[in-house]
């Protein structure tokens, strides 16, 4: 194997992971902050991706607005479906079944309705202008575009950090995974957080989506293929575990992207196999702040 | 749940299996009788299932494992061996299933919640690459077809009878499971696993034990499965295969035996009913499932439940399945 093409798979496995971290640290988000688990979370990233689609192929808007406004889109829509559905079950005996089961039957919906708004065949996405072409150095290609990704998927690690970190939005944020009655005794609206931390995590796996669309293609099963992955992400990186989520993706992204290669066939086993050995020896994921309660 | 006394199943059990025999004998298609077919194998499968998720609080989104198993066995024996393989084929996809989910449950069970969700759905989409992905021994999406019960069996009507003996004797045993010691120790490990372990019982290995029985039931399912439909494809594996089987139960009702059971009829005769004029099936099935979730969690079964009680007065009190 020689240099350049090793470079060029690590980097394809670095904007592999970059999606999967950045819809990822959405599922975490929401999961440490309010212990809601958002199954339905694939699809809101492939809402964003229709979104993005339809202003940009079918409108004819540039990239960077569709990228802007398939993020709001699936933000509002995901605000809307945690205030009229999900508050609902909050606090019910069993909540985490049936947060899955509410939001399984978001995904059957979400699915449906795309299909009746955009039909099932396969809808393309260009990439701006700006980013077609590739970087050339001494023989090694590097597509433009996945560098920009890349790029992206830094910045938003680093905002997420500095809005947890830095703002008093992120600390409230981060006080409501610990204590939502003391934080409500202190007159924060704590309902509302919870509302507004998964518009934000929709909101950036809508934008993702739009990300990914000129690489992947957009159909109206990218909603469950993604979904699966960035679950095996989360539960990886230690549920509710913002850097162990990135590391699990970036595990992930490389591991794929080197398997396709070298078993193309059985590529896509190695994920289920990477989450199944992790959780047989770690059940609490690689990179777990605690423990799981076990019974 | 287990207040209603055994008889009370037992009656429900024989008067459904009476309901279901005549379907032959009364002048009905041979695609209506297909349709009951179909609502007894989702009925065994989704009581199967229930045995999991409503006596013990265990959501596994991996059960399409074991009914792939079970129709995988059958249809691969009956493809490289010969018709005569059909039934040792089932047999065989019984006891593979069984072997497996116990060794698997040896290592899943440690965790809970939504770890354990997520463990099955792990395990359950990897059973469905590796069937997708091998072509040559599986047929890969193609899936099997021709796959005729031998002999007197491949007579349809004798097949539904045959199916219909199979279904009661497992719903049976599963009634009696449910009634037993076994069953109230599975229920009390939903409510409060710490005290059962304190009352010396080993919760761990209950669980197990009921993650192996319902598998081994629903690996039958998908072996009788098979010969319904004479073809079997790599969809069985998929993860939602193991959701529709969920939203199966909790239509009807996790809280009870048989809830389960109605809610598979139901939502067959509902795709039925909606496929023959839109292909939009899901989107109805997740609207009725999300109104189930938020308005009826108790099911259908727990909603005629409640009705009964309102019309008895104060005197009868809805059946408990433990959220209450």
């Amino acid at each position: 194997m020689d240099l350049s093409f090793f470079v060029v798979q690590l980097l394809s496995g670095l904007t592999m992971a970059t999606f999967l971290f950045l819809i990822a640290s959405g599922l975490t988000l929401i999961f440490g902050v309010g212990k809601v688990f958002n199954f339905a979370h694939g699809s809101f990233f492939m809402l964003g991706a229709y979104a993005g689609y339809q202003l940009s192929s079918v409108w004819g808007q540039s990239f960077w607005l569709s990228l802007v406004a398939g993020g709001i889109f699936a933000g509002v829509l995901g605000m809307l479906a945690e205030f009229l559905f999900l508050r609902r079950i909050y606090g019910r005996a069993d909540e985490g079944g049936f947060q899955i089961l509410l939001t399984y039957s978001f995904i059957l919906i979400i699915d449906d309705l795309v299909k009746l708004v955009w039909g099932t065949e396969y809808k393309s996405l260009a990439k701006p202008a700006v980013l077609q072409g590739a970087f050339s150095f001494s023989g090694i290609v590097i597509p433009r575009y996945n560098v920009a990704v890349i790029l992206i998927g830094l910045a938003v690690v680093v905002a997420a950090w500095w809005f947890l970190n830095r703002t008093r939005a992120g600390r409230i944020a981060r006080a409501s995974a610990l204590d939502r009655e003391m934080l409500a005794v202190l007159g924060v609206n704590v309902p509302m957080t919870m509302t507004l931390v998964f518009g934000i995590a929709t909101a950036l796996a809508g934008m993702t989506g739009v990300l990914a669309a000129p690489l992947r293609s957009v159909t109206p099963g990218a909603g469950i293929e993604v979904i699966i992955d960035s679950l095996i992400v989360v539960v990886l990186g230690g549920l509710g575990n913002f850097w162990g989520a990135w590391l699990a993706a970036l595990l992930l992204g490389e591991v794929n992207s080197f398997a396709v290669v070298f078993v193309p066939k059985w590529a896509t086993l190695f994920s289920y196999l990477v989450m199944a050995l992790t959780l047989l020896f770690k059940p609490e994921g690689l990179f777990a702040p605690r423990k799981v309660r076990r019974v | 749940m287990g207040g209603k006394s055994l008889s009370n199943t037992t009656l429900v059990l024989l008067i459904g299996l009476a309901v279901f025999a005549l379907v032959p004998v009364l002048k009905t298609t041979n695609y209506q009788m297909l349709l009951a077919a179909h609502v007894l194998v989702w009925g065994l499968f989704a009581v199967s299932f229930n045995m999991l998720f409503g006596v013990t609080g265990m959501l596994s989104f991996g059960q399409a494992l074991y009914y792939g198993m079970g129709a995988y066995s059958v249809g691969l024996c009956v493809k490289y061996l010969g018709a005569a393989w059909f039934f040792p084929g089932m047999l065989l996809g019984i006891v593979l299933a069984a072997l497996f989910a116990w060794l698997l449950g040896h290592l899943i069970i440690r965790v809970s919640g939504v770890f354990f969700t997520m463990l099955t759905l792990a395990f359950g989409q990897l059973g469905w690459q590796v069937m997708f992905k091998w072509y040559s021994f599986t047929g890969g999406d193609d899936g099997v077809q021709n796959i005729i019960p031998p002999g007197i069996f491949a007579n349809k009507v004798v097949y539904y009878y045959l199916l219909l003996a199979l279904v009661g004797a497992s719903l049976w045993f599963m009634g009696r499971l449910n009634a037993s010691p076994m069953g109230l120790i599975l229920r009390c490990v939903r409510q409060n696993p710490e005290r059962v372990r304190f009352l010396g019982r080993r919760v761990r290995r209950n669980q197990q034990r009921i993650y192996m029985i319902s598998s081994l039931f629903t690996a039958l399912a998908g072996g009788l499965m098979s010969g319904v439909d004479y073809s079997i494809h790599t969809d069985m594996f998929y993860w939602t295969t193991s959701g529709h089987v969920i939203l199966m139960s909790i239509l009807g009702g996790i809280g009870q035996f048989f809830g389960p059971f109605l809610g598979a009829a139901v939502i067959i005769v509902i795709e039925d009913v909606v496929g023959a004029f839109t292909e939009y099936w899901s989107l109805i099935i997740g609207l009725v499932m999300l109104g189930m979730v938020l308005g009826l969690p108790h099911g259908l079964m727990g909603g005629i439940d409640r009705l009964k009680a309102r019309f008895a007065g104060s005197g009868a009190r809805p059946a408990r399945d433990g959220r209450s």
